[in-house]
This record gives structure tokens, C-alpha cells and sequence, in this order.
């Protein structure tokens, strides 16, 4: 898939298909790992990512249950694919 | 998980073949395992940190971006060769900034590059439990 490709519409057909709603939470670290893509190009390992996440969007929110909650099928994975993104390196 | 010294020594041109790449993606791995993780960098290795590439002509992905990601994975110790650098007309400015948050000094934005002798590379070498060439 060209990463170019991307639209929000694609990314809440693929959550559809997994049963999934993507609220302006799950947008915000959708949005936040395009981001980071774009400027590192690499999807980061979820240790990295939560770290990241609690810099940019607030403490409250770099904490891997408050990721897990919004991506239960493991944040990196889940939320990567919502984003378009290759799975990230050192992901298992 | 017991931790383990790993040095990844880089000694080739960045993209004339994969060994860069498949090198940065092991430390990646290796680094989101906690691992103790430093990266050597020697002869044409040292071109794999110069700023402002360009990989466009070659039709092949510019993954020297990646390099700056290796502060959030916490990696902070990348030793480059003194003499690599000299032999081939290059100086640290010609290199990318890469800097790390210490975490035990309030998170002070720090340079991860450490330009070192041959001699002083061989003292870090003999440290290491495993040693990586690429």
C-alpha cells in the first residue's frame, strides 16, 4: 500500500471492519504516529510511542493503559494499521 | 530480562547496499528490548550520518531520518571514528545533529555523537559482551 493512499475514510472502514469506532482519541495518536512517521520514518515500538504520547498530548495520556484502552489489539499494531503505517520495528 | 552490552559496528556506505538499513533496524529492535545498546560507526560507515541525503535519484527509501529516532529509544552512546572522518574530508558539523533527553539530569537535551580515536574505539570494543558487524 503507497502511504500516500491514506484517508481518514480508509482508516474508519478498517475499523469498522474490526468492530471499532474511532473517536477524536483514537484520531489524536492516529494522527500523532503519521506525524511521527513523516518525520522519522518509522512507526516507533509501543514503549517509545507511549513516552512520546505523554510529551506531546499530556501526562495522562503516556500511559500504556490509556493506549491499550483505545487500541485493545496492542497500540503500536492497531493503531499503525488505522494510520496506514508499516508495523513498527521491534514490534512482536 | 538480563541486559547485555551491544555494540553495532558500521563500517559501509549507506545505500549502495542494505547493510545500513538492516544494521539501524536490529539497533531498533535490540533498543526496544532495553538492551545496552551503543552503535560504532568506521571507513564508509561514517557517510551513513552525514546530514542532508538524498536517496531520490536511487529510487530507494531516504531512512537516514531514522537515526534521530534513536534518542527516544534511548541510545545515547554513538561513537564515531576520528580517523574514518579525517581520511574522507569530513568533520562533525558534516554530520547530523543526534541528541538524547537525560533522564537524570531534568531531561537536558544532550549529544548522543561521541567523536573517538581508533585507539579509544578499541577500549569501547573490548567493553561489549556482543559485538554486531555490518
Amino acid at each position: 500500500m503507497n502511504l500516500s493512499d491514506w484517508n481518514d475514510e480508509l482508516a474508519n472502514e478498517m475499523a469498522k471492519a474490526d468492530g471499532a469506532v474511532l473517536e477524536d482519541n483514537h484520531w489524536e495518536v492516529i494522527n500523532f504516529l503519521r506525524d511521527y512517521y513523516e518525520e522519522y520514518q518509522i512507526a516507533p515500538a509501543v514503549r517509545v510511542l507511549t513516552k512520546a504520547v505523554g510529551k506531546k498530548l499530556g501526562k495522562d495520556k503516556g500511559t500504556s493503559k490509556y493506549l491499550y484502552e483505545l487500541f485493545p489489539y496492542g497500540p503500536a499494531k492497531q493503531a499503525c494499521k488505522y494510520a496506514g503505517l508499516p508495523k513498527p520495528t521491534g514490534c512482536v | 530480562m538480563a541486559t547485555k552490552k551491544f555494540l553495532y559496528v558500521n563500517r559501509k556506505a549507506p545505500h549502495g547496499s542494505i547493510y545500513a538499513q538492516e544494521s539501524l533496524e536490529v539497533v531498533l529492535i535490540a533498543a526496544a528490548f532495553e538492551q545496552d545498546v551503543s552503535l560504532a560507526f568506521v571507513d564508509d560507515g561514517v557517510y551513513q550520518l552525514l546530514q542532508n541525503q538524498d536517496t531520490g535519484a536511487l529510487g530507494s527509501k531516504n531512512f537516514s531520518p531514522t537515526y534521530k529516532a534513536l534518542g527516544d529509544y534511548d541510545v545515547s552512546k554513538i561513537y564515531v571514528e576520528q580517523e574514518s572522518l579525517e581520511m574522507r574530508g569530513l568533520g562533525k558539523d558534516d554530520l547530523m545533529p543526534l541528541v538524547y533527553e537525560d533522564e537524570d539530569d531534568d531531561w537536558a537535551e544532550k549529544d548522543s555523537i561521541h567523536v573517538v580515536s581508533s585507539s579509544e574505539l578499541a577500549d569501547i570494543i573490548e567493553q561489549q559482551d556482543v559485538i554486531l558487524n555490518f
